[in-house]
């Protein structure tokens, strides 16, 4: 009964979340929740802010204003104790992947397992290959980053979010510059990690088709705020305007192809009263 | 002129921002030296990749810099023919000046430029924000070792520009040029006081150590986070800490001498 009163709360909370970055306001407002257990895609455009939304929930970022919950404790007013001790249970995938580059692909999935814990050499030697064999990459584990291609960085970026067995993976732009075979790959693995683990999955990323396939929860953000949210077939159904544009790809719309400006013929008209005077 | 005081009250809010910045980062990282000692295998490395890296170029820019004082002494001191106060003559300049000065300058080329660029190309792949996701604290695990690890490796390395600069001095004055070996070494032995030429030196060398791998890591964390800003902020390093170590070394000299 109390699991499920647990599994019922949402994973994270966002309340009128309020960024900026210099003057530019990045969040104005923004409120959504990530229900815990499954895979929310949060789409936009590019330069809507997704990736810094990552950050604020894991706490890289502090608010200006709003609150962000994460398992029910409020992120920003975490001590840096309590933040570490959170982000142990919170794994993250970098668009790069953020392998760190002076170990080989073994030691960067042992890297938080031997932070982390004391345990031995042979157990950790097991685990990660238990977690390369998940990905694919268990006969890799010898091969520098530098001799991965994007694809497989990332899936080995994956096995190392998974070592301490988090409870929530957060995914920064997973599909980005991919060749479809290795799309498929993280699609799957991302699919699959999600519903073996258990896990509450959060994808940024402008990647619609993929997204869509694999979501049960999409929130879509522009200008700061939520444009539409909810279940793959009701941002589908009810979809405004600005949001069919988005999702079905069209080059005009609510979002104008001209970027915003003087009319084109006052412009030229201009140009050719200076050169009259 | 109202834009010549608006640009100028601008790069001194720039420069009093960026100074803050490097005082916060400092006192973070020395906050966080205790990971030296219980994470002391990772300090090794660093010390390592900074101090050991290093040794080929000071040993071998000592014992030229201790070849040409071995001449330059011999030259001004043939002509009042006190020839044999020659290893006394090296030996101060090496130990009091040029040992902690010019080794810190070729630490700044060598390994801080290493430093910020490593830090600086960590932090544009987003290897330090991997780290703190991870709950893994970067001052912790990357900042504070490197900091020990320069602190302690550029008074090591003065003492051995210095050792070999006095051998190159040899060299030159005893090999070369016919001074008499006994009177080189018993010279020197008769000049240089151990607080007054040695200690000032070993002194002026831990605050060069401190300064310049404080400037180098900082450099690197401050990056933008492009390759420009990279490339940058590794120029900067060379220059700031080059002015910053010829500038603190008329101070400590001033402050030690007089």
């Amino acid at each position: 009964m109390n699991d499920d009163r647990v599994a019922d709360t949402p994973h994270v909370v966002v309340e009128d979340l309020v960024f900026r970055r210099g003057r530019k306001v990045v969040f104005d407002g923004l409120s959504l929740t990530v229900p815990r257990g499954r895979v929310t895609t949060v789409m936009g455009p590019s330069g809507t802010g997704k990736t810094t939304l990552l950050r604020l929930i894991g706490g890289q970022l502090r608010p200006d204003s709003g609150r962000i919950w994460v398992d029910g404790e409020e992120v920003a007013r975490l001590s840096t104790r309590r933040l570490y001790a959170l982000r142990k249970r919170m794994g993250m995938l970098f668009q790069t992947g953020a392998l760190l580059t002076d170990m080989n692909v073994f030691e960067n999935v042992a890297f938080p397992l031997r932070e982390h814990t004391d345990l031995p050499e042979e157990l950790i030697r097991n685990l990660v290959l238990m977690k390369l064999e998940a990905v694919g990459l268990r006969a890799a584990r010898d091969l520098s980053p530098a001799e991965l291609s994007g694809g497989m960085a990332r899936r080995v970026a994956l096995a190392r979010a998974i070592a301490l067995d988090p409870d929530m993976i957060l995914y920064d732009e997973p599909f980005a510059g991919l060749d479809p075979i290795t799309m498929g790959q993280i699609v799957t693995l991302i699919q699959r990690t999600n519903s073996t683990l258990g896990l509450t999955s959060v994808l940024v990323t402008h990647d619609v088709v993929e997204a869509l396939d694999i979501s049960d929860h999409v929130v879509l953000i522009a200008e700061g705020r939520v444009m539409d949210a909810g279940t793959v077939e009701q941002v589908r159904a009810g979809a405004s305007e600005w949001s069919k544009q988005f999702l079905e790809g069209r080059p005009d719309g609510p979002v104008p192809f001209h970027y915003p400006g003087d009319s084109y013929r006052d412009d030229l008209m201009r140009d050719r009263e200076s050169g009259n005077g | 002129m109202a834009d010549f005081l608006a640009r100028l009250g601008r790069s001194g809010l720039h420069w009093l921002a960026l100074l803050g910045r490097a005082s916060i980062f400092l006192f973070r990282v020395l906050s966080a030296q205790d990971a030296v000692v219980r994470r002391f295998r990772l300090t090794l490395i660093e010390i390592y990749s900074v101090g050991v890296r290093s040794l080929l170029i000071i040993v071998v820019s000592g014992l030229f810099v201790g070849m040409v004082l071995g001449y330059q002494g011999y030259i001004t001191l043939v002509n009042f023919g006190a020839t044999e106060a020659l290893g006394g003559a090296v030996a101060l300049s090496l130990v009091r000046e040029l040992g902690p000065v010019v080794t810190a300058l070729l630490f700044a080329g060598r390994a801080g430029s290493a430093l910020t660029a490593e830090i600086g190309l960590m932090k544009t792949t987003e290897q330090l924000s991997a780290m703190e996701m991870m709950a893994v604290d970067p001052y912790r695990r990357v900042f504070a070792p490197r900091f020990f690890a320069g602190f302690l490796s550029l008074p090591l390395l003065a003492a051995m520009f210095s050792a070999v600069g006095v051998m190159g001095g040899y060299i030159v004055g005893v090999g070369l040029l016919g001074v008499d070996a006994g009177s080189y070494f018993s010279q020197m032995q008769a000049v240089t006081d151990w607080r007054e030429d040695v200690l000032s030196g070993v002194i002026k060398s831990i605050v060069f150590g401190f300064v310049v791998t404080w400037i180098a890591i900082f450099q690197g964390f401050d990056a933008e986070p492009t390759s420009e800003g990279i490339s940058r902020a590794t120029t900067q390093t060379v220059v700031i800490s080059a002015l910053a170590v010829l500038g603190l070394d008329f101070v400590l000299t001033g402050l030690m001498f007089t």
